[in-house]
C-alpha cells in the first residue's frame, strides 16, 4: 500500500467515525419530530391532560419543569457564583482550597439518582419539607452547583490579573476590586455556565422522582410546597405506565422537552459567541 | 512648599523575600520630598521589587516575606490602611494596563474607589489629571470612547492620568517606557520632569540614558544590594564603586 492511499484510507475512517458520531442525534431529532410532530400546537401546550392523560395537553407538565428550574436557579446561582467568587479571589492555595475543588468536581461525577435519594433524604423527610416544588428545586439546585461553581470559577480565572493589580494599586478594596474589576468581564462566562445547568436540570428525572414530581394532578401547583407533574417524569409516565397513551402525543412531549432544552442550549451558546466577539483584551 | 531636602521615604534594613529566592538584601535608604529617585540596575537586581514593596503590591505574591521598615512621612507604612496607602503611592506598571472601559472611567476609576460620586467634580478630576499627563488635547473628544483604543504611548499617559487622579504624594514609575517608541518615551520623560515639582517620583529603568536624562539622584542596585547611590550627575561621571562604572558604561548588563 503507498502513502497516497493509506492516507485516503485514514481520513476515510476518520470521517466515518464522525459520521457514526453525528448519526445518532440526528436519527433520533428525525424520529421525535416524525412521530410527535403532528400532536404540537398550542392547545397541547396550553390544556390540561383528559381521559386519563390520553388526551389533551401537557400544560401542568411544562408549568412544573419551568417553577423547578427558576427554583433551582434561584437557590444554586447565588450560592454557587458567590463560592466560585470566594475560591477564586480570596482562598488561599492550600490543602483546604484544593479539598474543596476536589469535591466540587466529584459533585459533578454523581449519579443524578443518587442527588434523587439525598434530597428524598434530606429535604423530604428530614426537614419536613414533603414532596414539593422546594424539595425538587433544591434538589435540582444541588446537582447543577458544580456545573454553575466551574463555569463561574473558569469565567473569573480568565479575568487577567493586570485588572486586579491596576485596581488595587489604586486603592480599591479587595471587595472593590471584585465587584468593579472582575465581576463585570466576568458575568457573560458565569450565564453561559448558568443556563448549560438549566437545561441539565429540565432534562433530569431522577432527581425529581422522589422529591416532587407527581404521577397526575388534577390541579394546579397552589405553592412551593405543593406536589407538581414535570415533563421528563410525565414523559416517563406515559411512555410506560399508562397504556393506550397514543404514539404522537407521547413523542410530541418528548419533542417540547428536547426543544426546551435545545432552546436553552442554543441560547448559551450565542450568548457566549456575542460576547467573545465584544471582549478585547 | 516643602523644602526639597525633607526625607519623604525612608527604608530602614529591608529584606525581601520571594519564596526561597532574596529579591532584596538588608536596604538602607531615604527618598527625598519632590526629587526624581532613579534606580538602575540589571533584570534580576531587585529594583521592581523594592518598587512594589512601597505600595504593598508585593503582599500579592504567594510566599512574598518582607524583613525591615519602610517608612512614609515618618509613619511605617505597615501602620497605614493599605487602601490609603496605594491611593498616596501611586504606581505606572511597563506596559500600559487600561482597564476595558471608557477613557473617563478610567481616569474616575480610583477617586470613585474613594467614594467620590459627585459628576462635575468627577468632571473636573478628568480634565486636570488628563491636562497634567498631556492628554488632553488628544482625546478631550472622545472621553467617552474605550480606553483599549488609544496608542501605546497614550495609553501609558492615560495610566499617569489615572494616578494623578487619586492626587497621590508618591509615583512609581516601574520602567514606564520599556514598551514605547522614542517619541512617547520622550513625552512621558516631559511628563515626569514636570510633575516632580508637585510629587515625589521614584523611577526604576532598564534604560540607563533615561536615568541620566530625567534623575536627581540615582541608586545603582546589583544582585539584591545597594552598590551605589548618589547624584545622578555624580553617578554618571564619577561613581565611586567600579561595577557601577561598568554599568553605566556599558560594559555590563
Amino acid at each position: 500500500m503507498n502513502v497516497r492511499t493509506e492516507q485516503k484510507l485514514a481520513f476515510s475512517v476518520l470521517f466515518l467515525c464522525t459520521v457514526l458520531v453525528v448519526l445518532p442525534v440526528l436519527v433520533i431529532l428525525g424520529i421525535i419530530v416524525v412521530k410527535g410532530g403532528s400532536a404540537l400546537n398550542w392547545g397541547f401546550l396550553t390544556a390540561m391532560p383528559r381521559a386519563g392523560m390520553t388526551a389533551g395537553g401537557i400544560m401542568p407538565a411544562i408549568l412544573g419543569t419551568l417553577y423547578l428550574v427558576m427554583g433551582a436557579v434561584l437557590f444554586a446561582v447565588p450560592l454557587g457564583v458567590l463560592s466560585a467568587i470566594y475560591l477564586v479571589e480570596y482562598s488561599r492555595e492550600g490543602r483546604i482550597s484544593r479539598l474543596i475543588k476536589l469535591a466540587i468536581v466529584n459533585l459533578a461525577g454523581v449519579p443524578s439518582v443518587v442527588y434523587g435519594l439525598f434530597g428524598l433524604g434530606v429535604f423530604v423527610v428530614f426537614l419536613g419539607m414533603g414532596a414539593s416544588i422546594l424539595s425538587g428545586s433544591l434538589t435540582l439546585g444541588i446537582m447543577i452547583l458544580p456545573v454553575i461553581i466551574t463555569a463561574s470559577r473558569e469565567a473569573l480565572e480568565s479575568v487577567p490579573r493586570s485588572f486586579r493589580v491596576v485596581s488595587l494599586s489604586l486603592g480599591a478594596s479587595r471587595w472593590q476590586t471584585i465587584r468593579y474589576a472582575v465581576l463585570p468581564h466576568a458575568i457573560p462566562g458565569i450565564l453561559t455556565g448558568t443556563i448549560l445547568g438549566l437545561g441539565r436540570a429540565a432534562g433530569e428525572t431522577a432527581p425529581i422522582l422522589f422529591t416532587v414530581a407527581a404521577f397526575y394532578l388534577p390541579k394546579l401547583p397552589q405553592s412551593m410546597f405543593d406536589q407538581t407533574m414535570a415533563l421528563p417524569y410525565h414523559l416517563y409516565v406515559i411512555s410506560t405506565q399508562v397504556p393506550g397513551v397514543p404514539e404522537n402525543i407521547r413523542f410530541g412531549t418528548a419533542l417540547v422537552l428536547l426543544l426546551l432544552v435545545l432552546t436553552l442550549n442554543l441560547a448559551a451558546i450565542l450568548l457566549r459567541y456575542r460576547f467573545r466577539k465584544r471582549k478585547r483584551w | 512648599m516643602v523644602a526639597p531636602t525633607t526625607t519623604c521615604i525612608s527604608a530602614k534594613d529591608l529584606t525581601l523575600h520571594f519564596g526561597t529566592t532574596c529579591a532584596l538584601r538588608s536596604l538602607s535608604l531615604d527618598i527625598r520630598k519632590n526629587e526624581i529617585f532613579t534606580i538602575i540596575g540589571p533584570a534580576n537586581s531587585g529594583k521592581s521589587s523594592f518598587l512594589q514593596a512601597l505600595n504593598r503590591l508585593n503582599d500579592l505574591q504567594v510566599g512574598y516575606r518582607e524583613e525591615g521598615t519602610i517608612e512614609l512621612d515618618g509613619v511605617n507604612i505597615r501602620s497605614i490602611d493599605i487602601e490609603q496607602l496605594r491611593a498616596r503611592v501611586g504606581i505606572v506598571f511597563a506596559l500600559p494596563f487600561p482597564l476595558p472601559m471608557s477613557i473617563y472611567d478610567n481616569i474616575t476609576y480610583g477617586p470613585r474607589m474613594h467614594g467620590l460620586r459627585n459628576r462635575a467634580r468627577l468632571d473636573d478630576i478628568v480634565e486636570r489629571s488628563l491636562s497634567e499627563s498631556f492628554l488632553w488635547d488628544e482625546v478631550k473628544d472622545r472621553l467617552h470612547a474605550p480606553a483599549m483604543n488609544l496608542s501605546g504611548g497614550q495609553q501609558q499617559r492615560l495610566c499617569i492620568a489615572r494616578i494623578l487622579a487619586v492626587e497621590p504624594e508618591v509615583i512609581l514609575f516601574d520602567e514606564p517606557t520599556s514598551g514605547l517608541d522614542p517619541i512617547s518615551t520622550a513625552r512621558v520623560e516631559e511628563t515626569m520632569r514636570i510633575l516632580r515639582s508637585r510629587y515625589t517620583i521614584v523611577l526604576v529603568t532598564n534604560n540607563v540614558a533615561q536615568a541620566a536624562r530625567v534623575g536627581d539622584r540615582t541608586a545603582f542596585f546589583l544582585m539584591g544590594e545597594l552598590i551605589e547611590l548618589d547624584g545622578t550627575s555624580v553617578i554618571f561621571t564619577t561613581p565611586s564603586d567600579r561595577r557601577t562604572d561598568d554599568y553605566v558604561t556599558g560594559k555590563f548588563g
